[in-house]
């Protein structure tokens, strides 16, 4: 009878306590509420409100229906689809030549990667538009050495828009991809050698598959970050890259529209939150995140 | 010459099979940093227009930073604001991830998705909503609305720095201070804290930058008095490319390295 006694009063105390130290989280959970889900919320209920303050579905109609709110979303996915791809060719070489480093010359070539990594993305995207720009850097190099005959648009436009977003999520696919390398065995590549397998053999069928799963949750963060991407698109793309993130902060600055601007804000919520529940389904998220810090 | 024939792996491939992927390594590195870098020389550039490399060298775009009140007042804004955000952000998460280390109760993971959902929805979102919010409640433009909002920001950074170094931690010598009569506070800042501090100072580093760097959240919330420096800079790019931008940037790029480097040398220690 007395043990019955204390395992229950042990229990509750177990579980008053478990309770007490969740509470350590509340003050962050009240920020995190206040701040955005509270008035994400409000802005949810905001989309379903038509231009005559009665319930209606006119917000989401307009994108279905409006060619240019098409186009907006068609440009949004054109340009983190084509990021994405652009940051797996030239990240997975650097990761891998990275991963292949001794140590300590890792270290220091791993700086090229958090250098920019930590540098303010408005200072990274004003540095393109520099050098990019029809009398900047690049454009007089190539006339100067008998590349070009006139300076050619490399910026207000598609081109510089992925210029900069590719030179702006490299790290984010570079850092998971690494730490994916890093933890696959050299043995396994020993052993593929020593069992007659020439050196690219042994890559594509040993080291290559087991790297797919950093490789996924580096083009997974990068797909994720551009589709809500603003700045480096709003600086670069000169107005002639609109992406939904753009629409909705022109819809409030110049149209004062917040039902507008709500739907298309619920839309790309539902996608990225969407895109990442089904991919946390593969993938675990939370250590996706880590890595990149 | 030795060098190009000795093998560079397991696989037996020498390093002269492989020279193509370290000139392309090479390559990829220069084009990561040089375009952010070559901004600091440009900014000491005598011309009106941006040259590299500069044929005069001159300070003039940093006195016409200097003495901006416009320029100044801005970057106390960031400053002042990035503080703000660390000091909030920084014991606000340190909080959430002990309690989520040592609880076992079933609704942790859940808290824990919650908190870092910040860092995965598009910022444009938490700008708007926050904009929206602070408009009915008359924090538009006004410091501390901009601090919270940027705070929620870092929460995600600070949970997972902090997570990850308390995941590091014996939790063993917590269990003995305790059992010595010491309470769960006294027992966390003195034992656990001092073991963490590492992953502490880097979060609290990360918050700061998360402010000082952010641009959407301040477009929309911040105003007046207190416009950040980002929300300038952000304007002046979309109207002209002002020279001033470049010492401007410059100023930006230094605080950030120096940030960097100083969550590598602690990050050293810790190894």
């Amino acid at each position: 009878m007395m043990t019955m006694i204390n395992a229950s009063g042990l229990s509750s105390d177990a579980r008053r306590e478990r309770i007490a130290l969740l509470g350590l989280t509340s003050p962050a959970v009240m920020v995190v509420m206040l701040v955005m889900v509270v008035p994400v919320g409000w802005l949810f209920y905001l989309s379903f409100i038509g231009s005559d303050g009665t319930v209606s579905m006119e917000n989401y109609r307009r994108m279905l229906d409006s060619r240019s709110y098409t186009r907006i979303f068609v440009t949004t996915f054109q340009v983190s689809m084509l990021t994405t791809v652009l940051c797996i060719l030239i990240g997975y070489p650097l990761a891998y030549f990275l991963s292949q480093l001794p140590a300590r010359a890792a270290n220091i070539c791993m700086l090229a990667v958090l250098l920019p990594f930590w540098t303010s993305l408005l200072v990274r995207t004003y540095a393109w538009l520099v050098l990019l720009q029809r009398q900047g850097i690049l454009n007089r190099w190539a006339i100067d050495i008998g590349l070009l005959d006139e300076p050619v648009q490399l910026v207000h436009n598609m081109t510089g828009t992925l210029i900069g977003m590719v030179h702006i999520m490299l790290p984010f696919l570079i850092l998971p991809l690494y730490s994916s390398m890093k933890a696959i065995s050299p043995d396994l590549m020993r052993a593929s050698s020593n069992l007659g397998a020439s050196p690219a053999r042994a890559f594509w069928t040993i080291f290559f598959p087991l790297s797919l799963p950093g490789l996924f949750a580096g083009a997974l963060i990068v797909f994720v970050l551009s589709l809500g991407f603003f700045v480096t698109p709003a600086v670069l793309g000169g107005g002639r890259v609109v992406m939904v993130s753009m629409q909705i902060a022109s819809n409030i600055e110049l149209f004062f529209n917040w039902g507008a601007a709500s739907a298309l804000g619920v839309v790309l919520l539902v996608l990225t939150l969407g895109i990442l529940f089904v991919a946390s389904r593969f993938l675990k998220l939370d250590t996706i995140v880590a890595k990149g810090h | 010459m030795h060098w190009f024939s000795r093998p560079a792996s397991d696989t037996q491939i020498t390093h002269g099979q492989r020279l193509w992927l370290y000139i392309l390594a090479a390559i990829i590195m220069v084009l990561l940093v040089a375009p952010t870098l070559i901004v600091v020389p440009m900014s000491f550039s005598a011309s009106q227009y941006l040259e590299f490399p500069p044929q005069e060298w001159s300070l003039r775009w940093y006195e016409s930073y200097f003495s901006s009140t416009a320029w100044m007042q801005a970057t106390k804004t960031s400053l002042t604001a990035g503080v703000l955000t660390m000091l909030m952000a920084t014991p606000l998460g340190v909080a959430a991830a002990y309690g989520l280390h040592v609880s076992l109760h079933p609704w942790a993971r859940g808290i824990f998705v919650l908190l870092i959902t910040p860092m995965m929805i598009p910022v444009i979102l938490i700008a708007i909503g926050a904009f929206y919010a602070y408009v009915q409640i008359g924090l538009v433009n006004s410091l501390f609305g901009l601090v919270i909002a940027h705070s929620i920001l870092a929460l995600p950074l600070v949970l997972i720095v902090v997570s990850a170094g308390l995941k590091s931690f014996d939790m063993n010598q917590e269990a003995a201070a305790r059992s010595l009569g010491a309470s769960r506070l006294t027992a966390f800042l003195t034992v656990n804290l001092p073991q963490i501090r590492f992953s502490v100072i880097t979060a609290a580093v990360l918050s700061f930058l998360t402010s000082f760097d952010e641009v959407i959240i301040a477009m929309f919330v911040s105003g007046g008095q207190n416009s950040t420096l980002t929300r300038n800079m952000f304007n002046a790019l979309r109207d002209q490319i002002d020279p001033t931008i470049a010492a401007i940037s410059t100023i930006m790029i230094v605080v950030s390295s120096g940030a960097l480097l100083l969550a590598q040398v602690f990050g050293k220690s810790k190894n």
